[in-house]
């Protein structure tokens, strides 16, 4: 009960921040494409978390309310599709060039 | 039944214009089943027309046959009883004239005891105490609207009709003649029925005749419009519905007249016609403004706006019911002539009640204006004193009817076109001559002649005798037949015209109807003859009646009718009765004003009477007597073909007959077109009248029936026409005279005639001749000064371009657009370097630019909950 009663949204915020500059620094750094991908996924799993926070009644009492959650679900829709595409993309450049490294794939540069 | 009138006329007159219509867009189609088409329409015209005119004659049955014993007839109109009654003096003095009559006929009877002829006279006699005595009521005439076009405050525009016995028997001729002139065209045009027609008449540069393909079917198309537009015109119910079908009169004709638009004399013709028309009916427009203007309406009879109420029409404004019908200036005429006194006594009245703090309403005000208009109007002979407000107006306004009916029918100084419009084929002639265009300008005035003041009158009459006359001297000399039958439809009308200007409403409308029927019969006659011999010029004929007899014959009936034949007061053609009744009522106007002058009218007229007589045989010897001039024409001469010498036969017992007054077979009493026409003589011309300006007394026409005025002038008439045969005959049926010495021993006064008079040249010389040189004034104008102008500036134009394209277009215009272009390019070459392909580094691009972003933000824009804590 204390737990559930000292916990606040600053808190939440701040895992999602660790898990939004994890993924930020797993993007900037990772040259394996999957790796980028995961990055993605933390990148946009911190967000929601930062949602979750604001639509819970529980944390703050003029919460978004359910809207926070929708968002949330329209987020991991997205992920889901982008997922899908980024991962077509990269067996296609597989094929290509028998490598996932995105430092490869400079051919468009200017 | 008689409500069933307007229906059945407007159907007359829809009808040809449905044939218009349908030739027109189906006409090659159609081919010669087009003059079916038309026929058919005309045709069935003409029967619509007769049966309305037996409707109305059965309709007024009490009116139009007064009991055989002499009774009158009780009118069952209240408004004619009243009329009749009052007019005191007019019952008395036509009272007067039946006893005289039926003396002068007692006496007739006693001294020469011919008992056939006697009672043929009495029955003659008899007509003229009908007319005198008891015809002189008027049917009303219907008037009504089929339906307004338009409403301008109080002026209101209508198609309307104005129907009384004038205008059916105007339909009744028009139609007939009409149907019979298109049954002879069907034989007349019949060469225009082929794909390819060679006109002679026309050569190209390279010497042949031009060929061009037939236009049988566009010649009908014309000939239903141009009888649609006729019979509009008499059906019409106001003056501007009137000018409308006036116009499309004149558009039909030209079309006719320049139907061999190649050769270059017609399509001359076809112009002069509709430009001398443009003078005319400049005149009437001018008319038509002062009517408009002055009485504001243009309606004939009374008619109904839209608020229920009855307004005056012209005739009715101008011949009130309550002033016996007699002329007066009309107040609105008044008012637009003495606005300006007017207008000062309503503001010094509207002063001197305002000084005792009242205002002047509308129903006083009104009552002050028609108090002012009356105590201004001046109608009263005797009193020069007094200006005469209006007056001049009503006289204008005539006067400017009056100009459309000289350019329309042809009267002196317009009377130019019409020789020339001889050019039309002769169908087109007969008809142009009898019962349409010409036809509709003394119809005008008989129409209009209500309106007409007497000085309007005076105009109307000299202007005639002199058309009259001029045209008799011109057709002496002319040897192209159709121009001595053109010249000689010149002077008819002037003879018409001088009737109504004298007075004798009846007697000239009566000669329009007669001379419908001869002209048409002597112009189609002339036609079958040049149908026969392929040539217009009387000297290459002669003794054709031995190959074309019924031609010869029916047009020697033609020549006795007009020149006016007849048994002196036994029995005549038409032309000796509808001649005479002009005669007698010029005499009539001469021996009531007594001077020269008015001598002039009746002395002019009987001296073109022998004129006319004399032209007519001249023409009739020249062409079918004597021996044959050119033995080839003579040789391929032939008679028409039935087609075409059945109208004329059925004309010739017209031109005849109708003149006649009927047996009286139907028990219902005595039948004369005449008396009939007396029926629709316009309401107030009993009586005499005087002008206001002129000193002239135009005395009723009734009056010349009187016996001292009717057996002088039948037996000069008949005088005079027969001197006029006897020196044809002598000239060139015996030969006793050779024509060519005679020519000879005057040469001036023969080249005087041969010219016409000089008209043409006159007129090349005032107004053709002038208006080229100002052309070419014009014209040189235009070129050195216009076209200066227009190249100076054209080259400051270019000049001010050229500049101008320098400076603006490629330093200002052209610079932006490139400076655009070039730092658009070096931006891409800078941004080129950041696309360095590395994912990595795109993606700290995005994280650093994101922090600065929340750095930016978080410093710039305070968020109102951090302001807050």
């Amino acid at each position: 009960m204390t737990l559930l009663a000292t916990t606040t949204v600053s808190m939440y915020l701040a895992v999602g921040a660790v898990m939004f500059v994890t993924g930020v620094v797993c993007m900037a750094t990772k040259r394996n494409a999957l790796g980028i991908l995961m990055g993605i996924e933390l990148v946009l799993n911190g967000a929601n978390i930062n949602f979750i926070a604001f639509g819970s009644e529980y944390l703050r009492p003029d919460s978004l309310g359910l809207d926070g959650q929708l968002i949330a679900l329209f987020v991991i829709v997205l992920a889901a599709g982008e997922a899908a595409v980024a991962l077509a993309i990269a067996l296609n450049f597989y094929n290509n060039h028998a490598t996932v490294d995105v430092d490869q794939a400079d051919e468009l540069k200017g | 039944m008689t409500g069933l009138i307007p229906t059945l006329l407007l159907a007359a007159v829809l009808l040809p214009l449905g044939s218009f219509f349908l030739i027109l867009l189906a006409g090659h189609r159609l081919r010669e089943h087009a003059a079916v088409v038309a026929t058919g329409a005309i045709l069935i015209a003409s029967l619509l027309s007769f049966a309305s005119f037996f409707i109305w004659v059965g309709g007024h049955r009490d009116t139009i046959f007064p009991d055989n014993d002499g009774q009158v007839t009780v009118p069952a109109d209240p408004d004619s009883v009243a009329s009749s009654v009052s007019y005191d003096e007019s019952t008395s003095d036509a009272g007067d004239d039946h006893d005289h009559g039926h003396e002068g006929s007692g006496h007739d009877h006693d001294g020469d005891d011919h008992g056939d002829h006697g009672s043929g006279h009495d029955g003659q006699a008899d007509t003229n105490h009908d007319t005198a005595g008891h015809q002189t009521t008027r049917i009303e005439a219907e008037s009504g609207e089929y339906y307004t076009l338009g409403v301008f405050g109080r002026l209101q525009l209508t198609i309307g009709y104005y129907i009384d016995t004038l205008t059916i028997c105007m339909f009744c001729m028009v139609t007939l003649i009409a149907t019979l002139i298109h049954f002879y065209a069907q034989g007349y045009m019949h060469e225009e029925e082929d794909d390819e027609v060679v006109d002679h008449e026309v050569t190209l540069e390279d010497g042949s005749p031009f060929k061009r393909p037939g236009r049988y079917h566009r010649f009908f198309q014309y000939l239903s419009l141009f009888c649609f537009s006729m019979l509009g015109l008499v059906l019409a119910g106001n003056v501007a519905m009137v000018f409308v079908f006036w116009e499309l009169v004149g558009i039909c004709s030209y079309f006719l007249i320049g139907f061999y638009i190649e050769r270059k004399s017609a399509s001359t013709a076809a112009n002069k016609a509709f430009i001398v028309n443009r003078v005319g009916d400049f005149g009437m427009i001018i008319g038509l403004m002062v009517f408009w203007t002055g009485c504001g309406t243009l309606s004939f009879g009374d008619y109904h706006n839209q608020d229920g109420t009855t307004a005056a029409g012209l005739f009715s404004q101008a011949r009130p019911a309550d002033n016996h019908h007699q002329l007066v200036t009309p107040e609105g005429l008044v008012k637009l002539s003495a606005r300006s006194e007017i207008r000062a006594a309503v503001q010094q009245r509207r002063k001197e009640l305002l000084q005792v703090g009242l205002d002047l309403e509308a129903p006083e005000r009104e009552a002050l204006i028609a108090a002012k208009v009356s105590q201004l109007r001046n109608d009263d002979p005797n009193d020069t004193t007094r200006p005469r407000y209006g007056y001049w107006l009503l006289i204008v306004g005539g006067l400017g009817i009056f100009c459309g009916c000289v350019g329309k029918s042809a009267q002196f100084p317009l009377h130019v076109w019409l020789p020339d419009a001889m050019e039309g084929p002769t169908p087109v002639s007969a008809l142009v001559h009898s019962a349409t265009m010409v036809a509709a300008g003394v119809y005008l005035v008989a129409r209009f002649f209500p309106m007409f003041a007497p000085e309007v009158l005076l105009v109307i009459a000299v202007l005639g005798v002199i058309t009259l006359f001029i045209a008799a001297t011109i057709a002496i000399t002319a040897t192209d037949i159709k121009r001595v039958l053109a010249y000689s439809t010149i002077s008819q009308l002037g003879y018409m015209m001088m009737a109504l200007g004298v007075g004798a409403w009846a007697a000239g409308v009566f000669h329009l109807i007669t001379h419908a029927f001869f002209k048409s019969l002597l112009f189609m006659c002339s036609g079958s003859v040049i149908h026969a011999v392929h040539t217009n010029e009387m000297t290459e004929m002669g003794g054709l009646r031995r190959k074309m007899p019924f031609t010869a014959y029916t047009m020697l009936i033609g020549c006795l009718a007009i020149a006016g034949a007849g048994i002196p007061f036994v029995i005549g053609l038409s032309g000796y009765y509808s001649k005479d009744a002009i005669l007698e009522q010029a005499f009539s106007f001469w021996q009531v004003n007594n001077s020269a002058f008015a001598g002039l009218f009746f002395w002019l007229a009987a001296g073109g009477a022998a004129l006319t007589s004399f032209y007519m045989f001249r023409l009739w010897f020249m062409t079918f007597a004597g021996q044959p001039r050119d033995e080839q024409r003579f040789e391929h001469a032939h008679e028409s073909p039935r087609m075409m010498y059945v109208p004329l036969l059925i004309l010739a017992f017209f031109a005849i007959t109708i003149g006649w007054k009927l047996p009286d077979f139907m028990a219902t009493g005595n039948f004369h077109l005449t008396g009939l026409l007396e029926t629709a003589r316009p309401a107030g011309l009993h009586g005499d009248s005087q002008g206001l300006v002129t000193a002239l007394t135009w005395p009723d026409e009734h009056k010349s029936h009187a016996w001292a005025i009717k057996f002088p002038v039948t037996l000069l008439a008949f005088a005079t026409a027969v001197l006029g045969a006897l020196l044809a005959g002598i000239f060139y049926l015996a030969r006793w005279l050779d024509p060519e010495e005679v020519r000879e021993s005057l040469p001036s006064a023969h080249r005087f005639l041969i010219r016409k008079w000089y008209f043409d040249e006159l007129y090349d010389l005032v107004f053709v001749r002038p208006a080229h040189l100002i052309g070419r004034v014009i014209y040189r104008i235009d070129r050195v000064v216009l076209d200066t102008i227009l190249h100076m500036s054209a080259r400051v134009t270019r000049t001010i371009a050229v500049f101008w394209d320098r400076v603006a277009d490629q330093k200002v215009v052209d610079g932006v657009v490139n400076w655009t272009a070039a730092m658009t390019h070096r931006l891409g070459i800078a941004l080129r370097a950041v696309q360095t392909g590395r994912l990595r580094q795109y993606v700290m691009f995005i994280v650093v630019a994101a922090v600065a972003l929340f750095l930016v933000i978080s410093f710039f824009f305070q968020s109102p909950a951090s302001a807050g804590g």
